[in-house]
């Protein structure tokens, strides 16, 4: 889409908000003749006809954009790639999605990846033609839809019609439909996954995914290339990000815990005011900070200390990544952590206190295990962050799998190697680019079971306090 | 009549305070001091809740403190075993003695001393642990039990006297919070009882029971006092009647009248003593 | 009983060790915090001592012969003409009669690299403002390379040995006498805030991701706030209690923890591949990032309408409002200010994204500022994410104040929200 495209958009959508606001006035206007002039003979109040008459006139209308938006480039690649001469035709889809995305470059005024010969010449004109005949069409279309609209609302305008009620449910249907996008949010999260994530399947088999010990994805780029000369064992990633992970709750968990103990029980006050606010900020640093953080500063920082002591601990150890990570964690434990103490009742304290306890053995002895489902909710939902967590180990861990359990070397994660097969120039149907999608799958799958299992555990084992 | 010999064998007798001498009160058989507090007066903030409170707790008595609602009974309850510096802001003056020990020296441990002076609350709070644990709780905490066999007797001996150990010795390991309020103010009776306190305090503990419950748990009171020294606050006259045998009106932060339970119910020295019992306000 | 003595001084035994733990655990707790605020204090001071040095950028005094023959040979006066001319010619010419004594063709390679690439377009604009200068001979001061910039802050040190530093001994010679001279500067650096990326880090600016970020959170702002607002209303007021708003809800407390670059996926497989939408627009950005929103929206919009107690409701029904007439004139205005904090504390989440939009191809270079919805850009943690991964030196410190540059918006709609919340907060 271009510049001019856009413009074509906004003119449409003014010329349509001015449509309805006619529409509003007249339908208002029609009320009011048609009372008569008494207007409490109307059911509802005279604007309500006038909202109604917009509605009917705006409604298709948009109805019909949508549509339009959503396939109109798939409309258009159909009939360019039907209509494209024998000759230029080629039948593998890799190939053809190339052709597709030159004639839309050549289209457009960009630089192409091929000569240009007169069929391709002919195919972008033809491609230029269809665009310009579809915002034709669109113009006409909702043109012609406000219009029905408003003829067949115009019929319903009586002062015994319940325009109050039509424009309110009309809200409502709206306001369901807004709620529902969370569902379709999370259908068209399963659904892209899974059918990508299939393809994959297709391509590399499961078991050698799941159980596979090498990660050196590969595909062929030229036709003489083997094919199958990458390796797609994915155990690699999971070891790297149970690493890292593990290295970051190892941080997170006592700190924050401790750091919710002593600023629910211990501290005064003021330093409660000062201290919690500043611990939320380091919970709304964006993580490309932390990143450029644990590359720049932390992990030579690391390496120097491992020289002067004698081991080696590579620039982009696990250690560095999952230290950075685990700071970056803590306000999260801390916070939730907080709100499950402070909810323990002070009849519980109290009932230790009179039999003779110190503070810290009311809160180790009592108020903890009271509070322990919230807690270890609160870890699994840290847990659940540490694992999709994506900057951090892009900037600050390795590339490379490495199967280990040293967390002085560098090691890769589900997160960077999703990021580092998809940036960049990418056919999208090669075994590589759909492997990130597997393990996108996997990703949101594992951290929707930590989730709920943390719920489950919090539920469950919540102690109801009248 | 007051002679002259009179005097000087009352004065024998007298300490600086004007209280009895230990000896006169062992010669004479009375009952043996436990608490002593002089000119207790309590502050949250700037609001001042006690004014000189002058009070004796005896040994092996029930001492019932009533009032309406709101007059510092609970307050003073609380200064008893230093609960109050639980709290935030809040300040105590007076002399609050125990066997003679200052409560709030700086040498003696707020920990000590709530080993030595337990508390039942009105809200019976049972941890969310079993009921072995529970009553366990205390003796773990100060190492009063040297095996875990000793620990064991120490569990059942305070959950029988509790009067709780029949309707519970076979699921011990059953939480806490599953059984029914009467039970489970008895388990927290029994968990106070553990810790072999001298003083028991208990802050209107019937409050939340039935009927039913509340007897039982007077009833415990009575068997208890066999061992135990209790003051207990109470909202019912009724009650304060029935279980103790030293009552003291509170009423609007000052101590209006203490003395015996008979006396105070049947010849009230105070008008306002008068006026609450017979149900004028309060 | 057990003696009374024997209890006292079993108490008293465990005394000590027990308060000595009550101190040791309140240590740890203090040391926690302390932790946490340290590390934080770290990154600010990391960040902004590796970054302070980028808002100043070394120019260079050239003595510059507008050559007439040069830049207008027919004197046509046509500016296209004049764009063309060879100003990079010149500042060369500049550099050598600054320094006739260097004849070699290497030693001349690297005289020239003294001033930045971006010099000659300098230049070009220059002469453009003022068509005057033509024919004559002014000092103008134009980007010294980053090199030079490096050398003059220090981040290059010349008690290393030559070989090992990216200044040659007679380039430093070179910079010396230039600043003997006078002829060389540090200026404020109105480049980094008015420039797009570029390949050159004395010429890279953050004007162009600044511009991104902006129309990116605009789409999600508009697409968020409305559709969030609208599910926060209907699931707090009029949802019947059934199997499907259970199944909203649960959907979006899911949503709600979905790592982001999940979100990223989905952008790429529908948005970028069904649907067509153009590669690294902040049109698709603005409606992945809403999707990851509208969580956090919907939550704190249901929070804020919750609030609000029950005896208004009554009160407008009571005069026979409608449910919807309750709402919208009621409810809806006394729960705005909460709403506007949680969308505020969103967007803020939003600007420091940067996963999902990598995968919706923000990482292209990208130099030209964007001008609508629909141009090729990238935002800000992008940017720094980018600038991040380059070699040059003199990155280290643009991406460091690039990194003041976002959290400084992000501490303004912060306190935003915050003195919002202040404001506007009623005790019911």
């Amino acid at each position: 889409m271009g510049k001019a495209d856009d413009v074509t958009v906004l003119l449409l959508m003014v010329i349509l908000l001015g449509l309805s606001a006619w529409a509003f006035h007249s339908g208002r206007r029609q009320a009011l003749v048609l009372s008569n002039g008494r207007a409490r003979t109307l059911h509802s109040l005279p604007e309500y006809y006038g909202f109604y008459l917009a509605l009917c006139c705006a409604t298709p209308a948009l109805g019909g954009f949508v549509v339009w938006a959503v396939f109109e480039q798939q409309i258009i690649e159909w009939f360019t790639i039907a209509a494209i001469s024998p000759g230029v035709r080629l039948d593998d889809p890799a190939k053809l999605d190339l052709l597709l995305n030159d004639i839309r470059n050549l289209a457009n005024g960009n630089i192409i990846s091929r000569a240009v010969d007169p069929d391709l010449q002919a195919a972008a004109d033809y491609y230029l033609g269809l665009r310009d005949l579809s915002f034709v069409a669109l113009a006409a279309g909702m043109l012609a839809l406000s219009g029905a609209g408003v003829v067949l609302g115009w019929v319903n305008l009586k002062p015994a019609f319940r325009a109050r009620a039509w424009v309110e449910h009309f809200v409502h249907f709206v306001m369901i439909g807004c709620s529902v996008i969370a569902v379709l949010t999370t259908f068209g999260i399963v659904m892209s996954l899974l059918f990508e994530s299939l393809r994959f399947f297709q391509m590399v088999s499961p078991i050698e995914f799941f159980f596979g010990l090498e990660w050196s994805p590969q595909t062929a780029l030229r036709d003489d290339q083997v094919a199958s000369s990458g390796r797609f064992g994915a155990v690699p990633l999971f070891a790297g990000t149970l690493l890292i992970s593990l290295i970051a709750m190892c941080i997170a968990a006592p700190v924050g815990l401790m750091a919710a103990i002593y600023m629910a029980e211990y501290a005064p006050v003021r330093l409660r005011a000062v201290a919690k606010p500043m611990l939320e900020i380091l919970a709304g640093i964006p993580t490309v900070v932390y990143g450029f953080f644990a590359a720049l500063t932390v992990a030579p920082l690391f390496r120097e200390w491992g020289a002067a002591g004698g081991f080696l601990i590579s620039s982009e150890s696990a250690l560095a990544a999952g230290i950075v990570m685990g700071i970056m964690i803590i306000p999260f434990v801390s916070s939730l952590s907080d709100d499950v103490i402070t909810a323990v009742p002070h009849s519980l304290r109290d009932g230790s206190f009179g039999l003779g306890a110190t503070k810290s053995e009311t809160i180790r002895k009592v108020v903890i295990p009271a509070a322990l489902p919230g807690i270890v909710g609160g870890l699994l939902l840290a847990m659940s962050r540490a694992i999709g967590e994506t900057m951090i180990v892009v900037m600050a861990a390795g590339l490379a799998a490495n199967l280990t359990a040293n967390p002085f070397q560098a090691v890769t994660t589900v997160t960077v190697q999703i990021v580092t097969l998809l940036i960049g120039d990418q056919e999208f149907d090669s075994a590589k680019t759909l492997a990130a999608f597997a393990l996108g799958l996997l990703l949101f799958c594992t951290t929707l079971v930590l989730n709920v299992i943390a719920l489950y555990v919090v539920n469950k084992y919540r102690e109801r306090y009248d | 009549m007051m002679t002259a010999e009179t005097k000087t064998t009352n004065e024998a007798h007298m300490d600086e305070d004007g209280g009895l001498t230990d000896d006169t009160v062992v010669s004479m058989n009375l009952p043996h001091l436990t608490f002593r507090t002089r000119n207790v007066e309590v502050f949250y903030g700037e609001t001042q809740a006690l004014f000189g409170i002058d009070l004796d707790i005896f040994r092996n008595q029930v001492t019932a403190l009533i009032g309406p609602s709101g007059c510092g009974k609970s307050t003073y309850l609380r200064c008893l075993n230093r609960m109050n510096d639980t709290i935030d802001g809040c300040c105590v003056t007076g002399i609050i003695e125990l066997d003679g020990d200052d409560v709030y020296d700086k040498a003696l441990d707020p920990v000590h001393l709530r080993a030595r002076v337990g508390m039942v609350f009105q809200k019976a709070n049972p941890f969310p642990k079993s009921i072995y644990d529970n009553t366990a709780y205390g003796p773990r905490l100060h190492g009063l039990a040297d095996s875990k066999a000793d620990l064991d007797d120490v569990v059942e001996g305070s959950l029988t006297k509790a009067g709780l150990w029949d309707e519970v010795k076979d699921r011990l390991d059953a939480p806490g919070t599953g059984l029914s309020g009467g039970q489970q103010q008895r388990l927290c009776i029994a968990r106070a009882i553990a810790v072999e306190p001298d003083v028991i305090l208990m802050d209107e503990p019937c409050s939340a029971l039935d009927p039913i419950a509340t007897a039982r748990i007077e009833e415990l009171m009575d068997e208890l006092r066999e061992n135990y020294t209790i003051v207990i606050v109470t909202h019912s006259m009724q009650q304060a009647a029935r279980v103790s045998q030293r009552t003291a009106f509170f009423h609007l932060g000052n101590l209006v009248e203490s003395g015996d339970t008979e006396q105070i119910f049947t010849k009230p020295s105070d008008q306002r003593t008068q006026d609450y019992i017979t149900g004028r306000f309060g | 009983m057990t003696d009374r003595s024997t209890k006292s001084a079993k108490v008293a035994a465990s005394l000590r060790r027990r308060h000595a733990a009550e101190r040791r655990f309140r240590l740890y707790g203090m040391g926690a915090v302390a932790f946490a605020l340290a590390c934080l204090g770290l990154l600010f001071f990391t960040v902004v001592s590796k970054g302070y040095t980028a808002f100043q950028q070394t120019y260079v005094k050239l003595p510059i012969y507008f050559d007439a023959g040069d830049i207008d040979p027919k004197n046509s006066g046509d500016p296209k003409v004049w764009a063309k001319a060879n100003y990079q010619g010149m500042a060369k010419k500049s550099l050598r009669g600054l320094f006739p004594d260097v004849k070699k063709r290497r030693d001349k390679r690297a005289l020239y690299k003294l001033a930045s690439s971006g010099a000659a377009y300098e230049l070009r604009a220059i002469v453009r403002e003022n068509p005057d200068l033509v024919g004559t001979t002014t000092d103008v001061w134009v980007t010294a390379d980053d090199d030079v910039d490096m050398f003059i802050k220090g981040y290059i040190r010349g008690d290393v040995a030559e070989n090992e530093r990216r200044i040659s001994n007679k380039e430093m010679a070179w910079i010396e006498a230039l600043v003997a001279d006078g002829r060389l500067e540090k200026r404020f650096n109105t480049t980094f805030f008015s420039a797009g990326d570029s390949r050159e880090p004395e010429l890279a600016g953050v004007w162009g991701a600044a511009a991104g970020s902006f129309f990116t959170l605009l789409v999600t702002l508009a697409l968020a706030f409305p559709i969030g607002v609208a599910a926060a209303i209907y699931l707090e007021e009029f949802a019947p209690k059934n199997k499907l708003t259970q199944v909203i809800e649960i959907n979006i407390n899911n949503l709600a923890a979905v790592p982001s670059i999940v979100f990223g996926l989905l952008g790429l497989a529908v948005f970028l591949n069904f649907i067509g939408m153009p590669r690294s627009a902040p049109l698709v950005g603005g409606v992945v990032l809403a999707l990851m929103t509208l969580p956090t929206i919907i939550i704190a919009g249901r929070a804020a309408i919750k609030s609000v107690p029950p005896s208004i409701r009554e009160a407008a029904l009571g005069l026979g409002a409608s449910r919807s007439q309750v709402v919208f004139h009621h409810v809806l205005p006394l729960a705005m200010p909460g709403v506007l904090t949680g969308t505020i504390i969103g967007m803020a989440q939003a600007l420091g994204e940067t996963a999902p939009l990598l995968m919706i191809g923000m990482v292209a270079f990208i130099v030209d500022i964007p001008g609508g919805f629909t141009d090729p850009a990238t935002v800000l943690p992008v940017q720094i994410y980018l600038w991040a991964d380059s070699p040059e030196r003199a990155f280290v410190e643009r991406t460091s104040a690039a990194i003041m540059v976002l959290l400084g918006f992000l501490i303004m709609m912060n306190l935003t929200a915050v003195w919002l919340r202040k404001k506007f907060e009623r005790r019911w």
